[in-house]
């Protein structure tokens, strides 16, 4: 069953000579965890603001095919009633976090859900502790590195206990073993409690293995959809600047030198067994 | 020659907040390409911050080019270290692109058309050319990335820091901006890769600093880092695939000592011929 249903959904900011999105359609089951790369500027941040309706709510512009999220199209609702059910994590954690302390930070989307104050101060506690930055609680967030940032941005929105999370990009200023964490957290979520993740990244490496699909944008277009199998055997992913991993890479090379790959890897586990059957 | 940078004993905390740095002592020689790594909050931006006297010492002491930054300016010490945020809106000023760089040769002593040539050349081989009328806070976070590096190589300092500076970048700008970092290395430029990027950091550097909590943990060429000398993890940091692929397949006598993707095939294919030739 869809919970994202994309239809033909092209876009323009206001003044922008191109579209930033042309013509794009996708459907997204619910459950599914779906990787969106392409090179910067690729429209990345734009669809992922399409799936919460800040497009066209909150940035204007000229938007035509439709988005439909959980049965609801976007056009008809306010993105703070969809921000109840579909949680966004920002590229930039400045654009998202505005209260005096992290703990207030988190209890403001609760509140405004109407939450009963025990279950307020249990979903802190939860989120807090999920993302371990217990510590910071009482910490301004305006004070904090961005990567300490960019981990109460997504406390906040894991809070909300949304059962569509979409994350533009909620990595790239957090350490690699936080990062980890992170993305392991996210896969945890989404086989444990079936929320639907969808995340535009750059950095691959640690999400291949958990994808169901991967969606490849360039210059506003959906260019591949698939497995991560079928989508990194391409190889003009690497002229278009998509950072396949490098096992991934490896894997390719080897192929077309001859070596008997049937499987392309998706972790070091898989690349050890497919080269030492291969040697 | 003496160290082009030298901290010694160098402690450093804001205010109301825990010791940033705890007695961090490190020698930068002229022309190395090193890298700075370590956990979000580890001291790395804290640390470097005090090469171009954005920050002084509140303890022990930083000299870089035989001067002690407590005694020089932000100018003086700007056109020896220059350094490029982890944010670029925290350096980006000027209405264009253009703008922007010629702020920076404004106290520069050179013809106009000089320095126009110096703007035509960076701006151009970060890749940033067709934006050189737009205005910086338009750009999106990679292309005004690239142009905060611009607005700093331009300048031409001996010393270029660059914080985590592969963020928001993609493969194809990733590899642009190795390109003109091996570049300025060859030149004889001292470069400090401050970064998480561990993948970035062993392509090109020669030596890894890691840090955590306010300390340096190792201080290593890359590849004792590599044969374990020193803990990735203890530093924030994970080994990438190819590292944890590479260590492994030793066991299958396949010897890699270069971590890019060429490194590992070449590795590999002559571990085939070898077989063959049995």
């Amino acid at each position: 069953m869809p919970v994202l249903s994309i239809e033909n959904l092209s876009y323009a900011y206001p003044n922008a000579e191109t579209p930033a999105l042309n013509d794009v359609s996708l459907s997204v089951n619910k459950g599914e965890f779906v990787v969106i790369c392409g090179p910067t500027g690729a429209g990345k941040t734009t669809f992922c603001r399409c799936i919460l309706g800040l497009i066209p709510h909150f940035f204007g512009g000229d938007m035509s095919g439709k988005v439909i999220v959980l049965d609801t199209d976007t056009r008809d609702i306010q993105p703070s009633r969809l921000a109840a059910k579909v949680g966004l994590v920002f590229q930039n954690p400045e654009d998202q976090l505005i209260a005096m302390s992290v703990e207030e930070e988190l209890a403001f989307g609760l509140e405004n859900l109407g939450l009963p104050r025990d279950e307020i101060k249990k979903r802190i506690d939860e989120s807090l502790n999920l993302v371990n930055i217990v510590e910071l609680r009482d910490r301004p967030p305006s004070e904090l590195s961005s990567g300490q940032q960019q981990k109460v941005a997504i406390a906040a929105v894991l809070a909300m206990n949304p059962e569509i999370l979409v994350l533009d990009e909620p990595t790239s200023m957090i350490d690699p073993k936080s990062a980890l964490d992170i993305t392991q957290f996210l896969n945890k979520l989404n086989k444990e409690r079936g929320v639907t993740v969808i995340v535009a990244e750059h950095r691959l490496e640690n999400l291949v293995s958990f994808a169901d699909k991967i969606v490849v944008i360039n210059k506003g277009c959906i260019v591949q959809t698939g497995s991560p199998r079928e989508v990194f055997a391409s190889d003009n992913l690497l002229e278009i600047g998509v950072a396949i991993p490098r096992i991934i890479q490896l894997a390719s090379r080897l192929k077309k030198a001859g070596i008997k790959i049937d499987n392309l890897p998706l972790t070091v586990e898989e690349a050890f067994s497919i080269l030492r059957r291969a040697l | 020659m003496p160290p082009f940078i030298v901290v010694h004993d160098l402690y450093f905390s804001y205010p109301n907040y825990v010791t940033a740095l705890q007695g961090v002592n490190l020698n930068i020689d002229k022309g190395e390409l090193m890298a700075i790594m370590g956990e979000n909050g580890a001291g790395k931006t804290t640390l470097v911050k005090h090469f171009n006297g954005l920050l002084r010492p509140q303890s022990g002491s930083v000299t870089v080019d035989g001067i002690d930054t407590r005694n020089a300016t932000v100018a003086e010490l700007s056109t020896r270290v220059g350094y490029v945020f982890q944010n670029p809106l925290y350096q980006l000023f000027s209405e264009t692109v253009e703008k922007e760089m010629m702020l920076g040769l404004s106290g520069v002593n050179l013809p106009d058309s000089e320095k126009k040539n110096r703007v035509d050349e960076v701006l151009i081989e970060l890749g940033v050319e067709r934006f050189r009328n737009r205005h910086p806070l338009m750009l999106s976070e990679g292309e005004r990335k690239r142009v905060a590096i611009a607005s700093v190589l331009v300048m031409d300092p001996a010393v270029i820091a660059l914080d985590e500076p592969t963020l928001a970048l993609d493969y194809t700008e990733k590899r642009r901006l190795g390109g003109v970092i091996e570049r300025l290395h060859n030149e004889g430029h001292t470069i400090i890769l401050v970064t998480h990027d561990v993948e970035f950091a062993f392509d090109l550097s020669e030596r890894i600093v890691t840090m955590s909590r306010g300390k340096i943990l190792a201080d290593l060429p890359k590849e004792k880092v590599f044969n374990g000398e020193a803990s990735l993890d203890a530093a924030g940091l994970v080994e990438p695939q190819l590292f944890q692929l590479a260590r492994r397949l030793k066991a299958l006598d396949v010897h890699i000592s270069d971590f890019s993707v060429e490194g590992a095939f070449a590795g590999v294919m002559k571990r085939v011929k070898r077989s063959k030739g049995k």
